[in-house]
């Protein structure tokens, strides 16, 4: 089941849906299985054999969506805020140059807006861990690559329109990458696995080549 | 303890029924293609629901149990044999410590599941011992089976194998193995060519042209080569949008049936990714994943329009026969 509560990215409606999430989350009924917040809307996964699963789900939903948004206290996000070390050296940052171009903002600014903005997690999705976070630069927008590359670093740090992300495998992607990180965004052997949550708040540190080899 | 892996086949991997409730961090739930035949090869040596197993894929394994144990096979029908006799599928069968196990091709359907009583005794990761293979975690080692493997089984598997069978109604020989007279009903084979499999409209169904809401449930479409458990790739007529949109990426579910740029649909299965900016134009029915992860590549299928309602009643419908079957085991175990 998905509610939509609108078709243009908003960080506010994207705050009220990590509370939404979370109020729903506290009800723990049995038969749902996954509670996903999304950019626009949440979307709950349920076990379509689960006994206590009322006949009439999407009207329950309904129901339990308003519930929720009373219960829901105003977004505090999850209360973390998480440290991400990016080397935005030429040898990751491999779109800096292409960026440059397109946007007349020097690779050293493209630095140092990248990390002085305000960010926060969106949604957690496609991959495990993998991150679309908002709160990007509007003079870093642009717009997605027209060929994806075929296999995307793991580890790289990429941007396009409004957001910005961390690629956790070598995955095909589509956005231009400024850096990379050294850290591991999921590790299923740790706990937590997932580097980043829904909710999150994310500040991008700049660090040195060495500093990036130390760390990898 | 073990089952040793001679030959692995095209792709067997560990799976149980899924890894639940991390959805919002990325992981899909993964778990068996046909969650139907799982469930009753489970049922059938006297396992749990959650309890995991071999899924095996087209082309067969060849598996020495160096244990006696009760094992299953349900799913597709394959050109197996156990030892010198074919192996009988859809019922339980005791087979003593150095049996070997060779599947050969499946013969209808495209996915069985091979269920040893007691389950495969790896760690649970997030939860759940269902590989996950874009991810490399769950099952051994995040991969497909390789011949040299050892997947290791409950320490007494031996004593509750002979016990579980020694308990059996209808034990009876067969070309030399101890199994039983009857046998489980098989209930998500393809019963027709090609296959029908029940959708919905999707979210984005009304942003597709005339032509292709039309199309997408009249063709037959074909199961591409390069489908796998992350998603089946469709052959047909081309699928265009009305007008070409970007929509923002959103939540996907098994089932969601996809349309690139390409204009070709992929039917998300077990293990999708959990969220995608392609348009939706299907959601296929619940009740019928099961039957679609049965097909091979080159198999081919129809799309059926249906309602909420009518998939609702479907799953019910299925739900009753899976249950009839292991409620049939239940008083039998």
């Amino acid at each position: 089941m998905y509610a939509e509560f609108g078709t243009q990215l908003d960080i506010e409606t994207n705050q009220s849906l990590q509370a939404l999430a979370a109020a729903l989350r506290a009800r723990s009924l049995p038969w749902i299985r996954d509670v996903v917040p999304a950019l626009c809307g949440i979307a709950v996964h349920y076990d379509p054999y689960h006994p206590a699963l009322p006949a009439q789900v999407l009207v329950y939903f309904e129901q339990l969506l308003q519930e929720a948004f009373k219960s829901a206290s105003r977004f505090e996000g999850s209360g973390r805020t998480v440290e991400v070390p990016v080397c935005y050296d030429q040898v990751f940052g491999l779109d800096l140059k292409e960026i440059s171009e397109k946007t007349s903002v020097s690779s050293e600014e493209i630095q140092k807006r990248h990390t002085k903005s305000q960010h926060q997690v969106l949604m957690v999705g496609f991959s495990p861990g993998q991150p679309y976070i908002g709160g990007l630069d509007p003079r870093l927008s642009v717009p997605r690559r027209a060929t994806p590359r075929t296999r995307m670093p793991a580890g790289a740090v990429a941007i396009a329109n409004a957001q910005t992300c961390v690629y956790p495998y070598e995955t095909p992607g589509g956005w231009s990458i400024i850096g990379r990180t050294p850290l591991r965004v999921f590790d299923e052997a740790r706990d937590p696995a997932s580097l980043f949550a829904p909710g999150d708040r994310v500040r991008f540190v700049a660090i040195s080549r060495t500093e990036f080899e130390k760390l990898a | 303890m073990s089952l040793r892996i001679v030959r692995p086949g095209l792709q067997t991997t560990v799976q149980d029924r899924g890894r639940f409730g991390l959805q919002h961090l990325g992981v899909v739930p993964c778990g068996g293609m046909d969650p139907v035949a799982l469930e009753l090869a489970n049922g059938l040596v006297g396992n749990g629901a959650a309890e995991a197993a071999l899924e095996i894929t087209v082309l067969g394994p060849e598996i020495v149990f160096e244990t006696d144990a009760l094992i299953a096979l349900c799913g597709a029908q394959m050109d197996a044999r156990l030892g010198a006799s074919p192996m009988p599928e859809n019922r339980p069968v005791f087979v003593e410590k150095g049996t070997v196990l060779n599947a050969r091709r499946t013969t209808l359907g495209a996915r069985a599941y091979l269920a040893v009583a007691g389950g495969i005794a790896l760690e649970p990761v997030l939860g759940s011992r269902s590989t996950y293979l874009p991810a490399k975690f769950g099952g051994l080692e995040g991969r497909a089976l390789r011949a040299g493997d050892r997947l290791p089984l409950i320490e007494n598997v031996s004593s509750i194998s002979s016990s579980r069978y020694e308990n059996l109604n209808g034990k009876k020989q067969l070309a030399g193995l101890r199994t039983v007279g009857w046998s489980a009903p098989a209930l998500t084979l393809p019963e027709r060519v090609p296959v029908l499999i029940h959708a919905m409209e999707g979210r984005q169904h009304a942003l597709f042209d005339a032509a292709a809401r039309r199309a997408f449930f009249e063709a037959t479409w074909k199961v591409m080569a390069d489908s796998n458990r992350m998603g089946f790739r469709l052959a047909g007529p081309g699928l265009a949008l009305a007008d070409a949109a970007e929509i923002l990426s959103e939540p996907t579910c098994l089932g969601s049936v996809q349309v690139p740029a390409s204009g070709m649909p992929i039917a998300l299965m077990a293990d999708h990714q959990t969220t995608g900016g392609y348009p939706k134009i299907a959601e296929i029915a619940a009740a019928d994943v099961p039957r679609l992860a049965q097909l091979a590549p080159g198999g081919t299928v129809q799309f059926a329009r249906c309602t909420l309602e009518q998939a609702g009643e479907l799953r019910r419908a299925l739900r009753q026969r899976v249950d009839g079957a292991l409620r049939a085991l239940a008083w039998i175990y």
